[in-house]
């Protein structure tokens, strides 16, 4: 099974940073959803963040809530989650960050969902109901059953506790870009590129970063600014939500997007260009490593 | 955060990292400020000639001569608002003002705590947004209404049942975009620590006052105290100023809606299992998979699928026991007090006296119990009125 240090260390040979689309798993029905999260591998995702849809989802906007709602409505299940994601990673293996509500980890048992969905393939399992000060209820537990670990730095994180988030993780960052919920912005927001330099001086844990990122020049500005990684959920689930009534050309939006947004991280390099890598010639397939 | 905010194993504050810096803040004033000369000074002189407490312990009597035994109304509904709701606006509304903040967001249910948090922006002058589901604006139209009339802003929430669950989900959301200017204004005693500890201190002034009324006027404690739990703000404001009197039973009675087997209620204590929701471990109405189930009750102000943390830990322990009535018997209820006393309940503390009602004639006449009557029904009456129409 491919590991988050194995990836982030390819691409930084590759400088380039790491493509993470964000999806509900089962929306906006179980088999569209396999569907998409597949060609969205196929069209050049380097990780994936996968997240089982709860019904009180309080860090999300409203375009994940509805995605939620879709999938909820369509029976997804955590253990139709399992086997989706053996499913994908039958496909092809890229790593997997799973992204949850505390609430379907504690009904599943924590020791069991972390063995039972790290022998599935997920890699990682981020909490996003839950802080760092209780991160012991689950650390043990998800170590053992061998994850990495995920934990968010927002904007307003203390550099103190910025430190004890890094010696905590062992996966990367996911750090947080504006205050507030997931959700497709207009701009970028100003003090991401800060954030990225505060955690790199601190940490040599890859920085990956998230929430707002809508277009391929955010993107291509996150990765500019020494990111190695680049989250993107919302504008998917609008890709989704707008074209429910024609899976063809959801499919190739999809793809289209995820495609554009990889050329732009590819020709946004953040150190000087490594000779042998030639951005034009990275396609949609992935890098050939 | 200094402390962890739990009730035995409940409560703590399970929230996404970006909130964490506003609880500490909140956590840290709060403690500094609670025991604190002037800030207590100022409350105090609030409460007196804003809210108007003390409220009356009131002795009703032909109320107890139906059911046998002695029933003492603690009248928190004739407070400014209508509702003990007021007693933690004017508490952390002060602690908003000592910390400069200038916003002020709520959820509210029943209408009653969006209504208290917009008198006390109105009061302080500060900008107030009430977060309320599209199912409760529109069966709590006069509260919204007053809201309005006040100043606040109230926002109608689509999501889940339109119910105060939903307008708690996007309160939290919209906090976490505005933390720094903004003070959360939370109307129970639930959601993440320091809320469950905080809103139990503002409202534990129900419980002291009552305690004191108890012995002045009886001569002795009470034998129960009852009162109706949603989120438990009141009945922790109660049950807080006899928790050491261990002969004083206490018990919480939750919305059984239509009935408990139908699972078309709000009972979380008597039909939920431990989960996390809003910041809390606690108890919880969900499916087995973990998914928050939807509620139902008559009244508003109890359709709620968690409940405080230190109520979960009351339960456990054995300190207090919880039942649960259902919408027709809290209906039956209404009548009655209204009927017998002149006194309208809202038909959240209607439930504590259909408890009440469902033990005529099992007690000793001489019992004493006292009930929170935490708001009154002039809310209600439309509801009373398209359930229960008059007959000319």
């Amino acid at each position: 099974m491919k590991t988050y240090k194995q990836v982030f260390s390819e691409l930084a040979q590759a400088n380039r940073a790491a493509l993470i689309p964000f999806f509900v798993i089962g929306d906006p029905d179980l088999d569209t959803s396999l569907a998409i999260v597949k060609t969205a591998i196929d069209a050049g995702a380097d990780v994936l963040e996968l997240g089982i849809p709860f019904s009180d989802p309080i860090a999300d906007g409203p375009t994940i809530q509805k995605a939620d709602i879709r999938a909820l409505k369509s029976g997804m299940t955590v253990r139709k989650a399992l086997e989706f994601i053996r499913n994908i990673k039958d496909h092809k293996d890229v790593p997997i960050g799973l992204l949850m509500y505390y609430n379907l980890i504690y009904q599943y048992g924590k020791e069991r969902f972390f063995r039972d969905f790290h022998q599935a393939g997920v890699n990682s399992v981020l909490v996003a109901d839950m802080s760092i000060d209780d991160a012991d209820e689950i650390y043990d537990a998800a170590i053992s059953a061998g994850l990495d670990t995920v934990f968010m730095v927002t904007p307003n994180t203390e550099p103190a506790r910025m430190k004890l988030i890094a010696s905590k993780t062992t996966g990367f960052i996911y750090t947080v870009s504006v205050l507030g919920v997931t959700g497709s912005r207009a701009d970028l927001s100003d003090v991401v590129e800060g954030l990225i330099a505060k955690l790199k001086k601190i940490t040599p844990v890859p920085v990956c970063v998230g929430f707002g990122i809508s277009k391929a020049e955010h993107a291509a500005a996150i990765a500019r600014a020494g990111a190695d990684g680049v989250i993107i959920g919302s504008k998917i689930a609008e890709l989704i939500e707008r074209n429910l009534s024609d899976k063809g050309k959801m499919l190739a939006e999809i793809a289209g997007f995820i495609g554009k947004v990889r050329r732009a991280i590819g020709n946004s390099v953040a150190k000087p260009p490594n000779e042998s890598f030639d951005p034009a010639q990275d396609g949609f397939g992935g890098l050939n490593i | 955060m200094k402390y962890k905010g739990r009730f035995g194993d409940y409560g703590g504050f399970y929230v996404p990292e970006v909130l964490i810096p506003a609880l500490e803040e909140l956590e840290r004033a709060f403690y500094r400020f609670y025991q604190d000369e002037q800030f207590v000074g100022e409350l105090e002189q609030l409460l007196r000639d804003y809210a108007g407490r003390p409220s009356p312990l009131y002795y009703a009597k032909r109320f107890s001569e139906y059911v046998g035994f002695k029933v003492y109304l603690k009248r928190e509904d004739l407070l400014h608002g209508g509702a003990h709701k007021v007693n933690n606006t004017l508490g952390q509304g002060l602690l908003a003002k000592y910390m400069g903040k200038t916003k002020l967001i709520a959820e509210t249910g029943a209408g009653q705590h969006g209504l208290a948090t917009a008198m006390i922006g109105a009061l302080f002058g500060m900008e107030t947004k009430i977060f309320m589901g599209v199912t409760d604006i529109e069966r709590q139209s006069v509260n919204v209404h007053k809201m309005k009339l006040c100043g606040a802003e109230v926002i109608a929430i689509e999501g889940g049942t339109g119910t105060l669950k939903d307008a708690i989900n996007d309160a939290l959301r919209y906090w976490t975009a505005h933390v720094t200017d903004t003070f959360y204004l939370f109307g129970s005693a639930c959601g993440p620590h320091p809320y469950p500890t905080m809103v139990r201190h503002f409202q534990s002034r129900i419980g002291k006052e009552a305690r004191l009324q108890c012995l002045e006027k009886i001569g002795r404690l009470p034998d129960i105290v009852v009162a109706c739990v949603g989120g438990g703000s009141n009945a922790i404001g109660i049950f807080s100023g006899f928790l050491d009197d261990k002969n004083v039973r206490l018990i919480g009675v939750e919305a059984g809606g239509r009935s408990l087997s139908s699972g078309k209620h709000a009972a979380t204590l008597a039909a939920g299992r431990v989960g996390i929701l809003h910041g809390a471990k606690t108890y919880l109405l969900q499916d087995e998979q973990g998914q928050v189930s939807e509620t139902e009750s008559v009244s508003a102000g109890l359709d709620y699928p968690a409940v405080g943390p230190e109520h979960c830990y009351l339960k456990d322990s054995g300190r207090a026991r919880y039942v649960a009535a259902q919408d027709d018997d809290v209906l039956d209820a209404f009548e009655l007090l209204t009927k017998m006393e002149g006194i309208l309940p809202a038909l959240e503390p209607a439930h504590a006296l259909a408890y009440l009602i469902s033990q005529k004639g099992k007690l000793d006449p001489e019992t004493i119990v006292v009930a929170n009557l935490s708001g009154r029904g002039d809310k209600d009456v439309s509801i009373v009125e398209r359930c229960r129409p008059l007959e000319d």
